[in-house]
């Protein structure tokens, strides 16, 4: 048993998957020698040789198309795109060649690749480094995205990643890097499509997705502690696949149902979960889906700008409470 | 009567060229004539007056190597050895093409022959073929990489990309730009900070500057001999610019009335790779005879292959949902 952060879970998962299998190689800016700036990918370098941990030019395209090219050979690589903001730069090989080839092509090419990348805000970095872009993928056919919250779901969801044939954008929380958790064993798997009930609940459900599911957590303790408020919190952990029958069967369960995401609002994820729910659960529900979500502005940079700007703790605490029309005391 | 023919290339190379020539010009003429039957829909770019280029790389690639090009494909795609139905077929949307319908005309792939895709998005291809180079190397097998692509990408920042990431990885990469003059409706020259859109900047990425007459084939089999065993011998990437012309415009919407007249007679008249080719084969003794049954012989190909196209069912609807993932299907959610 260890303890074990985010950042350190993201290197062992990676190193991982390289002992496992020779195909696997790793590429990205800053991620051999430097060990990533996030120091996520730290003793790669030195464990597998400038062979497979590649050091990369400031070209995102070319990262991504040299990644593309490999994983059509048959190769599995696991790229780096330093922050989820620069994915705007090389979108064109994401959107329209990784995702879009298999079908093209009619199913001759598989392209087994992952993308890791480092999303989300709290740190501060404003708004070209702070970004939550789950869903710019999530609105690609083509594209697996996954979101892990813990460094246990790092450890799991990174090695089905790696192994799954089709290509996934893994979303890392910039936040949760220095999260620690009890690791009992580093080598498990978690597939793709299952979510994760983090807190057992009954009065209402809250939906979350990586640094939200964290926070939805919290906020279902505080619930429970002190408004005996019986929340249950559901991680969905990947978006594509969807856990659509977890969704359902907590809907059933709490009737009551509140998403929690950290991107701004339109078209965000839970726009379509709430959609899912109208259209599969509507009999089931006791009142309208609500959805938390960032304004839909650009992130702001300062402490109390952007401390106001992604859902908080509170934020889930104080709508839950108004949605099941429970009146705080003090 | 026996040829003239001791040097480099050979008659056998040569009648290997003049063969493939035809077939790519045959094929694209076909096509051609299928869009005026309004058998083919969408839009199809032609090369008709390129074909020197793909050709020659087709005769010289081996089975194993990799070939990337772009909308306008259907040259380098036949180059490979790919059928003329599945070609013809899939411009045709018929189950027979070599996507079954699900690609078009743009998108040309076979991956058993090497034909890693045809790329629709300006440059895109350029930073994937570099991945083909990366895996040859990592396997240590010693595939070649090529990848095609006009005079108009060499203006997209991918280009320069993966030109730089090419040459510090030393990846075993040819590099063709194809420049027949106009990038789409407009004269490279005049939104280009060069003359020689690929060559002048090859210096930037450590590389030679190859200019080639790219309607020669006899000139392009060399350069390209000469760069593919660069690549293979582990000596790194090149970039070779071949002068060309497209004799019909950017595309099927396009007449291409932005270009002289006296230009266009000029490259169709008197420079065109098939006419010139055709002439230095009887230069060279070559039997006329055998020039004009590898003709007659590519007609009846064409003309075959344009009936099993023409035969093959349309896709079914089902098609629509398959092969998004890996396990042949479409769904998203469980």
């Amino acid at each position: 048993m260890a303890q074990l952060t985010y950042r350190e879970s993201v290197s062992l998962a990676i190193a991982q998957s390289m002992r496992k299998d020779p195909k696997v190689f790793f590429m990205g800016e800053d991620v051999g020698a430097a060990g990533g700036v996030f120091k996520a990918t730290v003793g790669l370098l030195d464990e597998f040789g400038p062979e497979r941990v590649k050091d990369c030019p400031i070209s995102e395209q070319a990262i991504l198309g040299a990644a593309m090219g490999a994983a059509m050979t048959g190769l599995k690589p696991i790229a780096e795109i330093m922050f989820a903001d620069f994915l705007a730069v090389c979108w064109d090989i994401i959107a329209n060649q990784i995702a879009k080839t298999r079908y093209m092509s009619d199913g001759q090419i598989n392209i087994p690749l992952v993308i890791r990348t480092a999303n989300g805000g709290g740190s501060k970095f404003g708004a070209q480094h702070s970004q939550s872009l789950e869903n710019w993928s999530m609105a690609i056919p083509g594209l697996k995205v996954v979101a892990p919250s813990s460094p246990i779901d790092v450890l799991g969801l990174m090695a089905s990643s790696v192994q799954d044939p089709d290509p996934v954008i893994f979303y890392e929380h910039k936040s949760l890097y220095a999260m620690k958790e009890e690791v009992e064993n580093t080598d498990i798997i978690i597939p793709l499509g299952q979510a994760n009930i983090m807190h057992e609940g009954s009065d209402i459900v809250l939906i979350g997705l990586g640094l939200m599911a964290q926070r939805a957590k919290k906020a279902a303790v505080i619930l429970k502690e002190q408004f005996n408020v019986s929340a249950s919190v559901l991680d969905l952990r990947t978006l594509v696949p969807l856990d659509l029958q977890s969704i359902k069967r907590e809907v059933l369960k709490c009737g009551h149902v509140i998403t929690v995401e950290e991107n701004p609002r339109l078209c965000g994820w839970g726009a379509e979960i709430s959609s899912l729910i109208t259209e599969y659960c509507f009999d089931q529900l006791k009142g309208p889906v609500t959805r938390i979500t960032t304004p839909h502005i650009p992130l702001p940079s300062a402490d109390i700008l952007e401390d106001n700007t992604i859902p908080s703790v509170d934020l889930i605490v104080e709508t839950t409470l108004t949605k099941l029309e429970i009146k705080k005391e003090k | 009567m026996t040829s003239n023919i001791n040097d480099d290339i050979g008659e056998s190379n040569r009648l290997k060229l003049w063969e493939m020539m035809l077939k790519l010009r045959l094929t694209e003429k076909k096509a051609y004539d299928l869009f005026l039957q309004n058998l083919i829909k969408g839009t199809s770019h032609l090369a008709l007056g390129q074909e020197a280029i793909g050709a020659s790389f087709g005769v010289l690639l081996e089975k194993g190597d990799y070939t990337f090009c772009t909308y306008r494909g259907h040259n380098h795609t036949l180059a490979r050895g790919s059928s003329i139905e599945g070609v013809l077929g899939e411009l045709m949307g018929r189950q027979c093409g070599l996507m079954s319908g699900k690609g078009g005309s743009m998108h040309l792939t076979d991956i058993d022959k090497g034909v890693m895709g045809s790329y629709a998005i300006i440059g895109a291809h350029i930073p994937i073929a570099n991945g083909t180079a990366l895996a040859a190397q990592y396997n240590k097998t010693k595939a070649v990489t090529v990848c095609f692509f006009g005079d108009g990408t060499t203006n997209i920042g991918a280009f320069h990309e993966a030109l730089n990431m090419a040459q510090i990885w030393k990846l075993p990469i040819v590099f063709v730009c194809e420049n027949n003059l106009y990038m789409e409706y407009t004269a490279i020259a005049d939104v280009t900070a060069v003359e020689h859109p690929a060559a002048d900047r090859a210096s930037a990425y450590g590389m030679e500057k190859i200019i080639v007459d790219g309607n020669d084939a006899d000139a392009m089999f060399r350069v390209a001999q000469k760069a593919i065993n660069m690549a293979r011998d582990g000596d790194g990437p090149s970039l070779i610019e071949a002068k060309t012309y497209r004799h019909s415009g950017h595309s099927r919407a396009d007449p291409g009335k932005y270009r002289p007249d006296e230009e266009v007679k000029e490259w169709v008249e008197n420079r065109d790779p098939i006419k010139t080719y055709r002439q230095r084969l009887k230069d060279f003794n070559v039997d006329e005879n055998t020039i004009n049954l590898i003709e007659e012989d590519m007609i009846k190909q064409v003309e075959a292959a344009t009936e099993i196209a023409k035969a093959s069912p349309i896709p079914t609807i089902d098609a629509i949902y398959t092969d998004v993932w890996a396990d042949g299907g479409s769904e998203w959610h469980n």
